[in-house]
């Protein structure tokens, strides 16, 4: 390990200009002559348009421009689309519903775009969107998957009468079914995975331009991956040929899923600056981004689980209702399929699983992919499951979940995933040290004495990640390959550029990144830089979610060093005067095997620019190489948390003492972003099952559409972690790396639940496990107390 | 925001005599995200901030001047407040957060009566004097309902007169998204007049909790409140906390004002 290579916790070389506010984000880019959009929202879940009346907002002042749905399909340009086909249980497809970027006949959701409004002023904007006259015919709403599949329900979708977007089902139902007959035990339980709001710190901002000259258009926009974004509105909305349509997205701040998807904004913007001849900008502001930005999560799911005589699980059987929203969004359909059931195996070794998934509209926001997708509901599934089968059988839940782990590899499981390293015992004795759970019986009786309830709670959590095997994924319905891609451009005194399709947006990849090739080719890392998030400096990539950018994204620059370096090799050897087969490379030099000859990196970069030593026709000029890297298996980081927390029974409030996460990540880059990912990740997860929850009322308004109703946790609602790590290096790529940055949002709900459960004494309560919500939990615990 | 006049008034008598149909501007924290979202349109407004006369905090050994423009970390801060009511102190300390309490007035916060507003509580309970620019009102004729006084148009609050307690202090539940007061107590003890004030629980506003004043007037300790319960009726309830849930927090409140006094 070098200073700065892999392994070195080196200081994120982005944080200067971000903590100096240096960075550039979309909201910081100004056009010459820029309007301003800003987008009427349909007031109502669901009504008919029966008519849109702009003549006084055309008057109103600096306004330039009124559109409707009807003004973009007139231009015979496309709605937004889903991008992953699912089946239905008898082979028919999904039932996706239009999703015009601007509402045709009909509005879906408070929240849906009626019009838009290009102004001079965004001030003007408002005020003429003010004046716009629509004449809505109110129809009843179904702002839950129980009200929207109820008979008479009204129909979002004509494609969908009854509002089921599909019925879905993974594994073998019959082996299920039969083990459940012959089980010993049956831990059955009903779960609710709450929906959550995105609020990544830096809002959803478009502005597109429009260049007469070479009839192209720019758009910049806060995306995770811009090139995704660019192949969608070029091949499928049809705004442009992709080589007249650069895309670009600069410094983004956070993004957690929600930044993947191509929304409506963005293509309106882009679209309308061609036809106004002017940039367009729009930046959302909170209350759109509560109200519009892709939610998460929203799972209703019956799980069981059968056990056999000695206490070994036997089969897992799940039925889950996912609410999708008014429409479905741009990766939606495989969230709560192949993103959730394939994972509902956990670290265990369970013969038999069913799962089945019935996807349902509602008069809500799309809900999509949300930092862990599918895997943070999966775990919480089979994680409640396993600590409440424990308790009903009298096991330790620790124990319980070791007499079950998976302990060979590769290991597959019942439900497509082929595990292919791990060892979850170590994690979690590791984990159980670290936190001293020896200690926690006097810990709880301390608290006792002060009249307060603790708890402990494990989670141990599997994650499939770093997606994936394009042609696998293909098989399954996605519309695109998931490889990444990656350019190494040597400069002529040897200095890097690395251009990569992976998209930083918080994780520091011009660090990470860096530290690999500056270990690989010994240069100083401020030597390297990392380019990204720009189709006309980048290559055709595929960008940052799912924990792929380590292990998918670096993979490729491996791919493409490994050219550099046999490329400059040669070059070596006619600078040195030597056998190609005896030139070595190490440390940054390139030596002749039994001689004292030796030349730097820079130095045999210059000589390949100059082309003086050798013949260009027989060695091409230059060091330059590009690579291309598709996995050939998910990764699997998986691990253990333990946390235990107090509970104040006057109150209900919940305090988490202390936190323990032990994970497994492969080989680790730079371990201090990853505990910032660990952190980062827990945090969210203790949100999702302590704070937050969007609620929408039957009439399907949102009523948790800003931070007055909608909890954030905050810095002093969290413990100080106790993070270690174990390690089994990943076989599926060269770097031995698996993902690092959903772990911590998908392994602590569990955890935080099976505490409260714990110190309750009864499994009775529900995320986000509120203050009221706990308050009368442990009232119920002193009645069961008393009465025994 | 729609578009609005400015005017930075000098004195008491010029913001009064120019304020008109407009708004009165201290700290701003309700007023000005309002007309961020176009919830409130003032055509104009009367910036109180560079008004000499509405600043400053005095004692005469009975009586605690806050005047009206005093910022809550200025009240959170203040000797002369920490010696006279220390739990005023510590109220104001524990308003919003480091921001809002630079920002935030004591006279914006009683001015505006949000009903999850602390100070409400503090007023009712320590038997506050209310002054304006043309009259004292008494706390308890004061506070009328949501968001509502007895201010007059263009009335303005000048300063605030706490006469000294025995015993106060103040507990606070706080919303957990929001972090105003889901429920407040304050309670005040003065010779055998015991006055408690709850602020965030009520529909109508802040209101006195009576059957507790009676227990702790003869007896003033927590455990004197075992056992009582407040009603649940008249009782905000929402996604954060039920009427029911609020009923039972005023009692554990209360108790832990009572212990902290």
């Amino acid at each position: 390990m070098t200073a700065t290579g892999i392994g070195a916790p080196v200081r994120r070389k982005e944080d200067f200009r971000f903590i100096t506010g240096a960075g550039r984000y979309v909201d910081d880019i100004n056009r010459p002559g820029q309007a301003y959009a800003y987008f009427l929202r349909s007031p109502h879940a669901h009504a008919t348009i029966n008519k849109i009346d702009t003549t006084e907002a055309m008057k109103s002042p600096g306004v330039v421009a009124i559109f409707t749905g009807a003004d973009i399909e007139a231009d015979k340009v496309g709605g937004l689309i889903c991008g992953w086909a699912i089946f239905n249980k008898d082979g028919s497809p999904m039932r996706a519903g239009a999703h015009p970027a601007l509402a045709i006949g009909k509005v879906r959701y408070v929240g849906d775009h009626v019009a838009v409004v290009i102004a001079d002023t965004l001030a003007q904007a408002r005020d003429a969107a003010e004046k716009i006259d629509v004449d809505y015919g109110v129809l009843s709403a179904a702002a839950d998957v129980t009200t929207a599949r109820k008979a008479g329900a009204p129909t979002i979708h004509d494609v969908a009468p009854d509002n089921q977007v599909y019925d879905w089902h993974l594994g073998d139902k019959a082996a299920t079914d039969a083990a459940f007959a012959a089980a010993k035990h049956v831990t059955k339980l009903d779960i609710v995975n709450n929906r959550l709001v995105p609020n990544p710190m830096e809002p959803r901002a478009a502005v597109g331009e429009y260049d007469i000259g070479s009839d192209s258009l720019t758009l910049y926009t806060t995306s995770q991956n811009p090139h995704v974004a660019r192949l969608v509105l070029s091949a499928f909305i049809g705004l442009a040929p992709e080589n007249k349509f650069r895309v670009i997205a600069p410094d983004v701040g956070g993004g957690f899923g929600s930044k993947i998807f191509i929304y409506a904004e963005e293509t309106v913007c882009v679209w309308a600056a061609r036809k106004v001849r002017r940039a367009v900008k729009w930046t959302s502001d909170r209350t759109e981004a509560f109200l519009s930005d892709a939610h998460g999560r929203d799972h209703v799911t019956h799980a069981e689980l059968a056990t056999d005589a000695n206490g070994k699980i036997t089969a897992v059987r799940v039925s889950t209702k996912a609410n999708m929203g008014a429409y479905l969004s741009t990766f939606a359909s495989s969230v709560p399929t192949y993103l959730y059931a394939p994972l509902l195996s956990g670290q265990y070794n369970i013969p038999a699983i069913y799962a089945e998934v019935e996807a349902v509209y509602t008069n809500t926001a799309p809900v999509d992919a949300y930092r862990g997708a599918g895997r943070p509901e999966a775990t919480y599934v089979i994680e409640r499951l396993v600590e409440v089968a424990a308790r009903e059988l009298n096991v330790d839940p620790a124990e319980f979940r070791r007499r079950n782990f998976v302990t060979a590899f590769p290991h597959q499981t019942p439900v497509i995933m082929a595990y292919d390293a791990g060892d979850y015992d170590a994690s979690l004795t590791k984990a159980q040290q670290m936190h001293d759970v020896a200690g926690f019986a006097a810990r709880k009786a301390a608290s006792a004495s002060k009249g307060k309830l603790r708890g402990l709670g494990y989670s141990a959590y599997i994650e499939a990640c770093g997606i994936a095997p394009s042609a696998a994924v293909g098989s399954l319905g996605a519309g695109v390959g998931l490889w990444e891609s990656a350019e190494v451009r040597v400069n002529p005194i040897g200095t890097v550029e690395i251009l990569t399709g992976s998209h930083s947006h918080g994780q520091g990849h011009e660090t990470t990144f860096a530290q690999l090739v500056s270990g690989r080719l010994g240069i100083p890392i401020e030597n390297v830089s990392i380019v990204h998030g720009d189709t006309d400096k980048v290559q055709m990539g595929m960008g940052t979610y799912g924990s792929r950018s380590g292990a998918v994204g670096m993979s490729a620059i491996v791919k493409a060093l490994d050219k550099i370096e046999a490329k400059a090799k040669k070059v070596a050897a006619h600078v040195l005067e030597a056998a190609e087969g005896d030139i070595e490379f190490k440390n940054g030099k390139f030596t002749v095997k039994g001689t004292d000859k030796e030349a730097d990196f820079g130095s045999i970069a210059l000589q390949a620019y100059i082309a003086h030593k050798f013949n260009g026709q027989e060695l091409e000029p230059g060091l330059k190489e590009s690579a291309f890297w598709d996995p050939t298996n998910f990764t699997f980081p998986a691990g253990v948390h333990i946390c235990e927390l107090e509970i104040d029974p006057a109150t209900g409030v919940v305090t988490i003492d202390r936190w323990t996460a032990v994970d497994d990540f492969g080989n680790v880059i730079n371990p201090m972003i990853v505990e910032g990912q660990v952190h980062g990740g827990i945090a969210q997860g203790v949100g999702q099952a302590l704070f937050e929850g969007a609620v929408y009322d039957s009439d399907g308004q949102l009523i948790t559409a800003s931070f007055m109703d909608y909890t954030m946790p905050r810095a002093q609602d969290l413990p100080s972690y106790n993070v270690g790590m174990t390690i089994t290096a990943c076989p599926s790529n060269p770097l031995g790396i698996k993902g690092c940055g959903e772990a911590g949002a998908i392994a602590s709900p569990p955890a935080v639940i099976n505490a409260i459960t714990n110190a309750l004494g009864h499994e009775n309560i529900t995320m986000p496990a509120t203050p009221e919500k706990v308050w009368k939990a442990a009232q119920a615990s002193a009645q069961k107390m008393a009465a025994e | 925001m729609y578009s609005f006049t400015h005017h930075a008034a000098s004195s008491v008598a010029d913001a009064v005599k120019s304020v008109g149909e407009g708004k009165y501007l201290a700290g701003g924290h309700t007023l000005i995200p309002t007309m961020k979202q176009r919830l409130a349109q003032p055509g104009h407004l009367v910036d109180l901030n560079k008004v000499a006369e509405l600043k400053g905090i005095s004692d005469n050994g009975s009586v605690l001047t806050i005047k009206a423009m005093s910022r809550h970390a200025e009240v959170a801060s203040s000797d002369v407040v920490k010696k006279a009511i220390p739990g005023l102190a510590a109220l104001a300390g524990g308003i919003g957060d480091p921001q809002v309490r630079h920002r935030g007035t004591i006279g914006g916060s009683v001015a505006n009566n949000d009903p999850v507003a602390d100070y409400p509580a503090a007023c009712l309970a320590l038997g506050a004097t209310i002054v304006t620019d043309r009259r004292r009102i008494k706390a308890d004729d004061f506070f009328q309902g949501l968001f509502t006084t007895a201010l007059e148009d263009n009335e303005l609050i000048t300063a605030f007169e706490f006469p000294h307690a025995d015993k106060f202090a103040y507990a606070k539940f706080r919303n957990p998204a929001s972090l105003y007061a889901l429920v407040g107590v304050a309670v005040a003890k003065r010779g055998s007049d015991v006055r408690v004030a709850v602020t965030g629980a009520g529909s109508d506003g802040v209101f006195r909790w009576t059957d507790a004043e009676a227990k702790l007037a003869s007896n003033f300790s927590a455990s004197a409140l075992d056992g009582l319960k407040a009603s649940a009726s008249g009782l905000n309830g929402d996604i954060h906390g039920s009427a029911e849930y609020r009923a039972h927090l005023i009692g554990v409140m209360a108790k832990r004002a009572a212990a902290a006094a």
